[in-house]
């Protein structure tokens, strides 16, 4: 609690107290009890009062503080006034429970992107000296020590640590950095001194990227926030009006009607009139939103797109690098006469001074030390493969056509992917497959995708159609483009966003490569892996941190929370005030009733927003 | 034209912020103004040469709506 709030609250318990004693002490003249109300009045309604002086010299009348005033000075005036106390006295109640609930969910949400470094250690005339992240420039070195946050994106020069990097991507497992690594500001320094070149001045930094994106996410708007803005706009006019329609037409044609209890029913009206209380759990509901979204590695650039979100139809996602991991592994070797290790050794050794994307899966495959004092004589047939003399033996790495070149008798694999055939002293050995695999998390996520009702889920690629076709069966996805080039996948996609339900959105999903037009032409466009990638950031409207599609699945699932509980808030709040109008128009429900339908609807209404943060882990 | 932030204290509430920027909308030499209930955060965009002048006048338009409110920049 803050100063302002803990002064309010001490005028609560003194005000409070007054009426408590003047409500039980019975005083020989009731002037004294009248007096003792007054004082509580004054003590818990004086700020009310001047800013609603003040509000009305600047033509504010429907501010709330002008309404409050209203409403009490009027219930002191027709002589009720222990209720203007009382009003004026629940309302402080609630404003106070109100200032609490947002300041804390500021701080929690604050918590979960807390990765603001406040202090970089810099190498300076030979010494180390403590400086703001912001005046450090490239090229300087910086140390970070255990403990210490990495305040700017580097390269590590000397020494190894494990580093946390659970803020900025909601991955629990540290990883490892050792020299000539790059590392990312935001990350937490685990257990070893690094000593880091700095590659990016702090403004262009990827937690000031962060920041600035969580920070100014709020501010657009979603179409719910804009609704309920717009609401309050007429209600509270149509409410006042309505209120001094019933303070001044019963009186005269109801016969028998009192003048004064139908001012009571129109201060009533004035009492539920404000809306504030109504709009504020809207924006804490999206705010929390887009912080538990934060909080498990996915920064949603605006409350618009974690509406949209909710309404997801269709999902649309690159392969390479999105669906599969981008990178070709060794995912089958299949060896006659020699053990696999073997045939993987003589392919390894073979290509072992080749730069080919399948000369490094093949090493990476082998993963021992190769003494190269062993290949004698090596040379590359462009487009077919490798010829090198191994410990003596003429070896052919490659693909058919350098079999069919050597007139090499082989059996044709029936796998899918890049088929590497290997002979050894013009005899066939086997066959090595390698393939892009497709990541674990994919499978999850086309399960959750289906979970959360997305109705089609296509894949849009590049690559050749036997190894997409192979991708989607997998995947089971419900369909797929393959062979395709970057014109194609917007052609495609503007059609889809043709066929899609008027509510329905297109969302698109890629690493972010080469996806600009798509990105921006879905509804929403997600980048991933975005750490590290600028124009990603940049034309993305939801970044996932990893590269786990997964995590659109609970992104989905956050804004279907968020999307319930607004709905909720909204039909709660609404309802409430109009019964609570009704009861008072009608004579049912008191003032007293009235200052807790409204203090009570926003106290429930920001519990309710406040249950969003509450991520099942 | 450049963007700038600004820290923005003391809003009471959220239509209270709504209102504030309906009102700054008004001031023609800024752009794209938008006020963050929540983050309390104030950004706009303006000619780097009509800053001073910009901040001048979103202070007096504060000054008569929400004189509570005070901002600074980030």
């Amino acid at each position: 609690m803050d100063n302002k709030m803990k002064k309010r609250l001490i005028r609560i318990i003194i005000s409070f107290l007054i009426v408590i004693i003047s409500f039980f002490i019975e005083f020989n003249n009731n002037l004294y009890n009248n007096i003792l109300f007054f004082i509580a009045y004054i003590i818990i309604g004086y700020d009310i009062v001047l800013k609603a002086i003040r509000n009305i010299s600047r033509g504010h009348v429907f501010d709330e503080n002008f309404l409050m005033t209203i409403a009490t000075i009027g219930a002191i005036l027709i002589g009720e006034l222990p209720e203007g106390v009382a009003v004026m006295l629940f309302y402080q109640v609630g404003e106070l429970f109100q200032s609490y609930a947002v300041d804390r969910s500021r701080k929690s949400v604050a918590s979960l992107m807390d990765i603001r470094p406040d202090y970089a250690n810099v190498y300076r005339n030979k010494e180390i000296s403590k400086v703001d992240p912001d005046d450090v420039s490239v090229g300087e070195i910086i140390l970070v020590k255990p403990g210490e946050k990495i305040p700017l994106d580097g390269t590590v020069i000397e020494g190894e640590s494990m580093i946390n990097t659970l803020a900025l991507t909601g991955e629990s497992i540290p990883k490892h950095v050792t020299k000539g690594e790059n590392v990312l500001s935001g990350c937490i320094n685990n257990d070893g001194t690094l000593k880091i070149r700095v590659d990016k001045e702090f403004e262009e930094s990827t937690v000031s990227k962060i920041l600035d994106l969580v920070e100014n996410a709020s501010s657009r708007k979603s179409r719910s926030e804009n609704f309920i803005s717009k609401f309050a706009k007429y209600y509270t006019p149509i409410v006042v009006i309505i209120a001094v329609v019933l303070a001044i037409v019963p009186p005269f044609i109801i016969d028998g009607a009192l003048f004064k209890d139908w001012v009571y029913r129109a201060l009533s009206f004035l009492v539920v009139s404000c809306p504030c209380a109504l709009v504020i759990s809207i924006p804490l509901s999206f705010f929390g939103g887009i912080g538990a979204a934060s909080r498990i590695g996915v920064l949603v650039k605006g409350s618009n797109y974690l509406e949209a979100l909710a309404n997801t139809e269709i999902i649309v996602c690159d392969k390479t690098g999105t669906l599969t991991e981008g990178v070709f592994k060794v995912q089958k070797v299949d060896a006659i006469d020699y053990p696999d290790e073997d045939l993987l050794k003589y392919a390894a050794y073979c290509e072992c001074f080749s730069n080919h994307p399948i000369a490094i899966s093949l090493r990476e495959a082998y993963n021992k030390n190769i003494d190269e004092s062993l290949v004698t004589k090596t040379k590359e047939i462009s487009g077919k493969g490798v010829l090198s003399i191994v410990d003596k033996r003429k070896v052919l790495v490659g693909n058919k056509k350098l079999m069919d070149k050597y007139k090499i008798d082989f059996k044709e694999s029936s796998e899918v992917g890049t088929v590497i055939y290997v002979a050894i002293d013009k005899k066939f050995v086997g066959s090595i497959v390698i393939a892009d695999k497709i990541k674990d998390d994919s499978y999850k996520a086309v399960k959750l995708f289906k979970k959360n009702n997305v109705e089609r889920i296509i894949m849009l690629t590049g690559d050749l159609e036997n190894i997409s076709k192979d991708v989607a069966n997998k995947l089971n996805l419900d369909e797929y483009y393959a062979e395709l080039l970057p014109q194609d996948k917007v052609s495609l996609v503007e059609k889809f966003i043709r066929q899609k339900s008027s509510n329905g959105k297109l969302v698109f999903i890629g690493d972010g490569i080469n996806d600009a037009p798509v990105l921006a032409l879905a509804d929403i466009g997600i980048a991933m892996g975005g750490l590290g990638s600028d124009a990603a950031i940049e034309a993305s409207d939801v970044v996932i941190m990893t590269d786990e599609v997964s995590k659109l699945a609970s992104c989905i699932e956050i804004s279907k929370k968020t999307m319930r509980i607004v709905k909720e808030n909204i039909i709660f709040a609404i309802s409430v005030k109009i019964l609570v109008l009704i009861l008072s128009a009608l004579g049912i429900a008191s003032m007293w009733a009235a200052v807790f339908a409204d203090v009570g609807v926003s106290v429930l209404a920001i519990l309710n927003a406040l249950r969003i943060l509450v991520v099942k882990k | 034209m450049k963007k700038y932030k600004f820290k923005i204290k003391g809003l009471d509430c959220v239509n209270c912020a709504n209102e504030l920027e309906g009102e700054l909308q008004k001031i023609d030499i800024i752009d794209k103004v938008s006020i963050s209930f929540m983050m309390e955060r104030l950004v706009f965009e303006c000619l780097i040469e009509n800053k001073e002048e910009a901040i001048d006048r979103i202070k007096k338009v504060i000054k008569k709506e929400e004189p509570d409110v005070v901002i600074e920049e980030v």
